[in-house]
Order: C-alpha cells, then sequence, then structure tokens
C-alpha cells in the first residue's frame, strides 16, 4: 500500500479506558518505544484510587498521556492530538482534553447500550453515531473482536484471557501509525510472560494483529514520524521520578559509604521507591516494611543513630504521622532523610492525585521550634539530584531533611542523561572515634563552625553517652531545664539550619533576565508547565523571567535580592498559596500567586494567561 | 610465653556502669533496685560496655538509659520498641535493650512491641510494670485493675487490663519472663537468661510505685505473703508454693489445680515446669488471678516460655548475602544505566 509519510515535531497522546484495560502499561511501552529512538518526551499517568472501580464507569477511567517531540519537551502537554478511548467512560472523561479536530480511535465494542448507560449518556444516545464528533477524525475499530479473531487459534484461552490482550492490538495499531518497531515490546513481554508460553505467544499476536491492522485497512492515508530530539549529546535512558529517588538514594548510600536503611510503610504514591530499593540487596540496601508510619521513621531513627543512612519515605498522611518523630531526629540532631511524594489532602483527600499542599506541613509542622531543611524536586529525573542533595545536607549538617516530590513527577518519565558513579561528587562523612587532645570528656553537643555536633556511633570505646528527646544542655547534652539555656539552644538549632544557605549554591534565573518586569517563582513539579509558558511568552517580547527553587528552607542566600529585582512575583502552586505565604513573611514582597487545586498539573495555557494579567 | 600474653579487657564492676548524672526517681521507688540489678548484671555478660545500647521511651522507667554508663537513647512515647528494630536490623553486633513501662509499651507503643516479638529481633525488652501512670501523676494504666480509682477513674476505672505476657505469647514472643523489683537474687537471674536468649525477650519486671500505687505487688513481695501468693518456676521441677513448700499446682487435663501435698500426693504427680512446653506455658501465662479472689492461684514469675527461631535482622543478613554471593556486589554505573539507553550525538 502506498502511504505518505507526514513528518511531526510535537504530538500529545491519550490512553485512556477502564481501570482493567491495561492503559498505563500500554502507555509505558509506547513511552520507552519512543524514549529509545532519541525522542524527548513526558508523561503523566492519571489513574483511579480504586484499584479496579466499576467496570466502564466514569470514576473507573484510567488514563496515560504522553506528550512527544523532536524539541526539548517540559510537560506532558496541555490537549491532546490523539485521543485512545476503550470505552464510552473514557470517551466522556477525556474528550475536553482533545484538541478541536483531533484524531479518536476507539473500540466500539466499549459503546454498546450497557457501556453507555454507564458512562451516563442519556438513553439511546450514542457519541459515536450522533454526530457529536463531527469535529474530530474518529477511527472505529471493533477491538474486542478483532482481539478475539487474532487469538482464534488459542482454543486454551478463554474468553476474558483473550480480552486481557485487547490493549496490546492498541499498542500495535499505534505503533502502525507512528512507525515505530515492535521489538522492545516484543522483549518486554518475554521477560513478564517467559515462563507462559501461551500467554506470551497469544500477546505477541495479538500486538502484531493491530500493527497489521493499521498496515492493511483504509484507516489513515497517513503515518506519522516523530524525529530524534536535538538534546545535548550524551547516553539517556527513560526514567520516572520515583525511580530516579531509590536511584539517587542508592548512589548517595555508595558514594558517602553509608548503609542505606529504608524504614517506611507503603503508601501511595511513594511506595514504588520501596518496591525499587527492595529489590537492590547487592548494594547493601536494608528496606523494612515497618508496622506503621511512626515505626517506618523511628526505625530509621535507630538506623541512623547506629551509623547507617536512615530513610523514610511517605506521603502527607503519613507526614502528619511522623510529626512527633521528626521532633526528636532534630533533638538528636542525627542525619535522617524524609521523604515526601504529595498527594492531594487533607486527610486521605485524592490519593492518587497530585498536590503541592504539604509545604507549609514541612515547614512548620510539628510541636514547638523545630526547623528542618526542606529540598524540592522538580522533574522525574530531578528526583535523583535533589535526594541527592538532601542526603549531603542531613549527613553533613547532623539534621533530618524533608525531601519533597509529588504523584506527578513521582509517576511521570522523561528521558535522562544519566551520571556516572565519577560524575558524582563524593559525600563526606566524619565519625568521631576518640576523644581529641586536651579533651577529658566527650562533649556530645560540642559544635563546630558549621553548628554541628559530632556523629559517635554505639561501638565506639570510651565515647559512651546518652541522648534524648529532653531539651539538653548546650555542649555536655545532659538534660537540662534551664530557662536560658532552653531559649540558648532553640536558638542554635535554628542557626544551625540558617547556616546550611552558606553550604547551597546561590539561586539562579533558571532563563530571562536578572532584572525585569515579571519573575515566576516555582518549586517542586510546576517546573515544566512554568518553564514552556515563560519561554512562549519570551518568544513574544515579554519580559518575564523564571527562577525555580530546590531549596525551601533554608532559601539560597542571594533570593531576596533577585526578588527585589524585578516589578512583580508571581507564584504559581499547586495548592491554596503556601510558598507565597513563606516569601511574603519572609521578603515582604508583595508576591501574587496562582493556585490550581484539581488534583492536576498547572498547564501551560493557564499560566500563560495568568502571567499576561501581571502586565 | 609472656609475650604472648594479650592485653586483658578492663574488669568492669557495677560501678563502671554508673553515671555521673544524679537518679530523680522518687525516694522508695522500685525503679532504683531495677537499676541496680542491671549495673550488676552488665558486667558479667560478657559484652564490652561500648556495644551496649539502651533504648526507652517515655514515663519514669523511661528516665534509666542517662543512668547507665553505655550507649543510649531516651526517645519518644511508645517507640523505643521501632527505634530498637531499625537499631537491630542495621547493627546486629550491638546488644540491644528496651527500658518501658506498661504505658509506654503496652498502651500508647502496643503495636510496635507486638510487631518486635514477632519479627524476633534479638533485644531485650525489660517491661517495668507498675500497673499505674507515675510520670503524669497517677492515672490508671492498662495493667491496673479493674475498677481501680485513680485520678481519671474516681468512680473507678472501666478498663480490662492487659495480662502482658498472654499478649507476647500472641505475638509469638520467643523469651517469656517475669521477675520483681524486691526480689534483686531473682531479676539478676532473669537479666542474664534474657540476655543469653537469642531473639526477642520480653521480661515483666513488677515495679512498685510508691507515690501513685504503692503495694500493687505486695502479696508477691512481702515476707508475710510471698511464699503463698508467688510461684516460682524451675526448669524441671514441680510446680511447688507455700510457706512450708506444701502446696503444688497439678494438671487435670487441661486445667491446673491447686493441691496439698502429703495424703497420698506427691511431687512426682505435680505439673513439672517446661519452658519448652508452648501449649503448658499459655495455661502458665493465664494463671493472672486477681489475687483479692478466693481460691485464686499463685502468680508465676520466671522463664514461662523459651523457643528457638530465626531473628529478623540476621534473615535480613543473609538475604543480602545470598544477593552478593549471587550477582556479586551492586555496581552503581549499571544501575543508573539501566536496560536500555539510546545515545544522543
Amino acid at each position: 500500500m502506498n502511504r505518505n509519510e507526514t513528518v511531526l515535531s510535537d504530538v500529545v497522546i491519550k490512553f485512556a479506558g477502564d481501570s482493567g484495560d491495561g492503559m498505563q502499561l500500554t502507555g509505558q511501552q509506547f513511552t520507552n518505544n519512543t524514549a529509545l529512538l532519541g525522542i524527548d518526551l513526558a508523561t503523566f499517568p492519571d489513574f483511579p484510587a480504586e484499584i479496579r472501580a466499576p467496570q466502564g464507569t466514569l470514576p473507573g477511567v484510567s488514563g496515560f498521556q504522553i506528550h512527544f517531540s523532536s524539541d526539548k519537551v517540559y510537560t506532558p502537554g496541555d490537549l491532546c492530538d490523539v485521543l485512545v478511548a476503550m470505552n464510552a467512560a473514557a470517551l466522556k472523561v477525556n474528550l475536553k482534553s482533545l484538541k478541536q479536530g483531533g484524531k479518536i480511535i476507539v473500540n466500539i465494542d466499549g459503546f454498546d447500550a450497557k457501556n453507555l448507560r454507564l458512562a451516563n449518556y442519556a438513553e439511546g444516545v450514542n457519541p459515536l453515531e450522533d454526530g457529536s464528533l463531527d469535529n474530530y477524525h474518529v477511527t472505529k475499530i471493533d477491538v474486542t473482536k478483532l482481539t478475539r479473531e487474532a487469538l482464534k487459534e488459542f482454543p486454551e484461552l478463554g474468553m476474558k484471557e483473550k480480552d486481557r490482550a485487547k490493549n496490546m492490538f492498541v499498542l500495535g495499531f499505534i505503533y502502525w501509525m507512528y512507525n515505530r518497531d515492535l521489538e522492545n515490546t516484543i522483549e518486554f513481554l518475554e521477560e513478564k510472560f517467559g515462563k507462559k508460553e501461551v500467554i506470551l505467544q497469544s500477546n505477541i499476536k495479538v500486538l502484531k494483529a493491530g500493527y497489521n491492522y493499521g498496515d492493511t485497512t483504509e484507516a489513515f492515508a497517513t503515518r506519522y514520524r516523530v524525529e530524534k530530539a536535538k538534546l545535548p549529546a550524551g547516553t539517556y535512558r527513560s526514567i520516572m521520578g520515583n525511580q530516579a529517588l531509590a536511584l539517587g538514594l542508592i548512589a548517595a548510600s555508595q558514594k558517602s559509604k553509608l548503609p542505606l536503611f529504608l524504614g517506611t510503610y507503603p503508601i501511595t504514591p511513594a511506595s514504588d521507591i520501596l518496591h525499587e530499593l527492595s529489590r537492590y540487596k547487592t548494594f547493601g540496601i536494608r528496606t523494612f516494611q515497618a508496622e506503621d508510619e511512626i515505626a517506618g521513621i523511628t526505625s530509621a531513627i535507630g538506623a541512623s543513630y547506629g551509623g547507617s543512612l536512615g530513610v523514610t519515605t511517605t506521603s502527607g498522611p503519613g507526614m502528619a504521622l511522623k510529626a512527633e518523630a521528626m521532633g526528636l531526629a532534630v533533638m538528636l540532631e542525627i542525619p535522617l532523610l524524609i521523604v515526601n511524594v504529595q498527594r492531594g489532602g487533607p486527610s486521605t483527600g485524592l490519593p492518587t492525585k497530585t498536590e503541592q499542599s504539604d509545604l507549609l506541613q514541612a515547614y512548620y509542622g510539628r510541636n514547638g521550634e523545630c526547623p528542618m531543611p526542606v529540598i524540592s524536586a522538580s522533574t522525574p529525573s530531578d528526583c535523583f539530584d535533589a535526594v541527592y542533595e538532601a542526603v549531603r545536607i542531613s549527613v553533613q549538617h547532623m539534621t533530618p531533611v524533608i525531601l519533597l516530590s509529588d504523584g506527578y513527577i513521582a509517576n511521570g518519565a522523561e528521558p535522562w542523561k544519566f551520571p556516572t558513579s565519577e560524575d558524582l561528587e563524593s559525600i563526606e562523612v566524619k565519625f568521631k572515634t576518640e576523644l581529641g587532645e586536651g579533651e577529658d570528656k566527650f562533649m556530645p553537643y560540642l559544635r563546630d563552625e558549621k553548628l554541628v555536633r559530632p556523629w559517635v556511633v554505639p561501638g565506639t570505646a570510651g565515647l559512651e553517652h546518652r541522648i534524648g528527646g529532653i531539651e539538653k544542655q548546650n555542649i555536655t547534652g545532659n538534660v537540662s531545664y534551664d530557662p536560658e539555656n532552653h531559649q540558648l539552644m532553640v536558638k542554635l538549632r535554628q542557626e544551625k539550619v540558617d547556616k546550611i544557605a552558606q553550604y547551597i549554591p546561590e539561586q539562579k534565573i533558571d532563563m530571562g533576565e536578572e532584572k525585569g518586569k515579571v519573575l515566576v517563582l516555582g518549586w517542586g513539579s510546576t517546573y515544566g508547565a512554568i518553564k514552556s509558558a515563560v519561554l512562549e511568552l519570551r518568544s513574544h517580547g515579554h519580559s518575564v523571567s523564571h527562577a525555580h527553587l530546590r531549596y525551601l528552607r533554608p532559601f539560597p542566600r542571594n533570593l531576596g535580592e533577585i526578588l527585589k529585582n524585578f516589578d512583580h512575583v508571581l507564584i504559581p502552586e499547586i495548592n491554596n498559596g503556601q510558598l507565597i505565604k513563606i516569601i511574603r513573611d519572609q521578603f515582604l514582597v508583595d508576591a501574587k500567586g496562582y493556585n490550581k487545586i484539581m488534583g492536576v498539573p498547572i498547564t501551560k495555557t493557564e499560566l500563560v494567561d495568568a502571567i499576561k494579567k501581571m502586565f | 610465653m609472656e609475650e604472648t600474653i594479650t592485653k586483658a579487657a578492663p574488669i568492669l564492676t557495677a560501678k563502671d556502669f554508673a553515671t555521673d548524672q544524679e537518679v530523680r526517681w522518687c525516694p522508695g521507688c522500685g525503679d532504683y533496685s531495677i537499676l541496680a540489678q542491671v549495673q550488676k548484671v552488665m558486667p558479667t555478660i560478657g559484652v564490652p560496655r561500648e556495644n551496649i545500647v539502651i533504648v526507652s521511651g517515655i514515663g519514669c522507667s523511661s528516665r534509666f538509659p542517662y543512668y547507665m554508663n553505655t550507649y543510649g537513647m531516651h526517645s519518644i512515647h511508645g517507640r523505643a520498641t521501632a527505634i530498637a528494630s531499625g537499631l537491630k536490623a542495621s547493627r546486629p553486633d550491638l546488644s540491644v535493650w528496651i527500658v518501658t513501662g506498661d504505658g509506654d509499651s503496652l498502651s500508647i507503643g502496643g503495636n510496635h512491641t507486638i510487631h518486635l516479638l514477632r519479627r524476633n529481633f534479638d533485644v531485650n525488652v525489660l517491661l517495668f510494670n507498675n500497673q499505674i501512670y507515675g510520670l503524669t501523676k497517677g492515672q490508671y494504666s492498662p495493667t491496673s485493675e479493674e475498677q481501680k480509682v485513680t485520678k481519671s477513674s474516681p468512680l473507678g476505672s472501666l478498663d480490662h487490663p492487659f495480662n502482658p505476657l498472654a499478649l507476647a505469647m500472641g505475638a509469638d514472643a520467643t523469651f517469656i519472663g517475669r521477675s520483681m523489683d524486691r526480689d534483686p537474687k531473682h531479676l539478676q537471674q532473669l537479666l542474664t537468661r534474657s540476655h543469653q536468649h537469642k531473639g526477642a525477650s520480653f521480661l515483666e519486671i513488677y515495679q512498685n510505685c510508691n507515690i501513685f500505687n504503692d503495694g500493687a505487688f505486695e502479696v508477691f513481695t512481702e515476707k508475710s505473703s510471698k511464699a503463698d501468693e508467688a510461684l516460682f518456676l524451675e526448669q524441671g521441677k514441680p510446680l511447688i508454693f507455700g510457706a512450708q513448700q506444701q502446696k503444688g499446682i497439678k494438671l487435670d487435663g487441661l486445667k491446673p489445680v491447686v493441691v496439698e501435698l502429703g495424703d497420698g500426693v506427691s511431687a512426682d504427680d505435680l505439673w513439672i515446669h517446661d519452658e519448652k512446653d508452648f501449649y503448658k506455658a499459655q495455661i502458665l501465662i493465664r494463671m493472672f488471678d486477681d489475687p483479692r479472689i478466693e481460691g485464686h492461684f499463685p502468680r508465676p514469675f520466671g522463664v514461662f516460655y523459651e523457643t528457638e527461631r530465626a531473628c529478623y535482622e540476621d534473615m535480613m543478613q543473609l538475604q543480602m548475602d545470598e544477593a552478593i554471593s549471587l550477582k556479586g556486589a551492586g555496581d552503581l554505573d549499571k544501575l543508573l544505566r539501566g536496560k536500555e539507553v539510546w545515545e544522543i550525538a
């Protein structure tokens, strides 16, 4: 068949179906396939909190959005070019995020009377037939029927098992549409189903059937191609945020020579860090699935006390439960890393949706004057660098550190120009092993120029000592209720954290001038949206700059200067205005907020509009 | 040859385990005796002082680490067991002791206690049970008897008390014992046994709070009643008690029965204590009557149960060792590279 091939620079596809339809897997496979071609990409998985919400219903829709391009990609895209809808509910939920004139690929079996009813379409209404989709290019495929037909020669498979391969048909079809090779998915299937020959062969069969369907039907007159992106030269891999975080922890453990101990309790969306780390025992990593959130952090405190790199991972509700133990770590002045992969709150909130609403909790959510450094990650691959830096600060400044990630970057993927172990700066850690010259007794709270006390681990003869959560006398560490001493210790603990500003880099302007009209100041996962919005406005000649904070506490020492250099400061956040409170408090700047609290990332378009209003 | 004589480790005494900190328990508190016995036992267990760590939670008893010249952490309420779990998991070489009270380990920290026991970390739990909240000045605790009048229960407590040893048994503890502050010799023996046990040792120590719950255990500790009310368990020995050693416990099927010796009943007819017997341990642990009730059983003291089970920290180490022997030590560059990469020129 003689078909044209059109080269596109930028495509957004959304795979949407029932939560049992395997859309996440389909999206991940397409992502890997895209990444291996050197095309830049960003993804956004969006799934319900229920493992299997009632089939065919609106709340049961699971989606996976991928934005890929031969240019640099910063976000998973605002609107899609292509929507794959496995049933009526998937269409209904996602139609609003499809561009006018976009392509819809539907499985018509998912639009029978029952599915239409479950998707709350009025009696007798079928969007595939009533003309409501006339502004789109609709490709109707009976995926269910074609999948079953492809599997005719697999009598040992039941109907349910056959239907489970539907997503492979769609994936094969999309591979054909974008001129792709099936190899990486076949390899993936071989690894996944290696021991189940029938399942393996049936999946490959359906994948190829989908591909061939595209090839032999007249569905599309054109196939598409997106060229390799013009990224900086180097070797790349695809990485998701939680995965990058786990790798960053392992790297930090290796480069600090501290054995890693993860004490944690499963919670969405942080559990994947535990899953990932539990596989790497060859790196001397201990993962401990504790009985609850509190035991997660306190076991990590125990491990840190013993000389390990103690880490605990969680999300908002778990942070609330860990608060008292964080206070203990602040009093003990020992290293500890607390990772919060934020989700929608309060309470159980929106477990599978993203939000940045735990910043004030990280700052202030403990009893007493209880300062702790706070670091944030801004993209999936940035989780690696952010956690590495968080560990460095924790072990070199003898303090618990909070790292904030969120559900969006935790599950999102992007290409990563990964470092080699040589590229990584080593993390120096010094244990005190004996009394120094002129010391006749060990003083556990004697501080150095950074105001940091010595780290002594049990097993060190001659330095036996006791520490605890009660206020302690400066230098000796003995229990003290003395009023002046308490004031001194509160100030010292604060000063110790403030001093970290001298040991972190100055804040840089990510894009734009150092001085100007508008500064968009962000933190965390809004990076991509801000970057692309500012890029667009600058291309239209607007004076707008972007600065993105990694260090939230303490702030970089030059942040105040930067803020003063702009007429207006806009702070976009996926919360009700949290960073803005702290910025106003610390710098007396009349910053404005842009706040979206819908469980989904801010889009570029929204942000462009919001920034324009600042001029 | 003289040259081969190596420098012996210094011989330590109880004094070497005391700190320069003033002990701040109320005069007459049972904690003093427990501290003294622990300080006496520590030099005898063959562990260098720097390898001993005492972790405590919150409560009167939890001040303990400050008075022991070892490594120590006075942590937060109820969490000593969880902190000790992480410490022992990552540092199996240390001798870890948990000092806790009935509120700390059975109320706010109950969850961690049962999980520590089922995982069987090789640590020693010393539960100072005084059946009252002392540090918060006299509220009923989870081991206080029903109807107890306290500051927070002026009309009597409605709570049914825990039987701590039954709880430990239910959590599959591998060593379960009971002792008391007023019997130093017995306490020293039980502390030593706790240390010797490989696995989680759960030792309940009856401790008198002379301020808020004075005399809670006096029937077991006072000379006049001790012989009749307390039953001291010894491995392989019959269950005999009483001022003249005239009474014993017999098993009638699954039911324990108090019998008088003589008149056709001899020691041979009695229940012979066997610490390894899982089923009999459960009956023994349930001999937990209120001593105010007529015809009650004496309260047993000693080692109720001991068994062997792999320790969590050892299995954790084993998994790592096996993974390394199978695949070799982790290679960071290989890990960072992952499975699939591509080049951009």
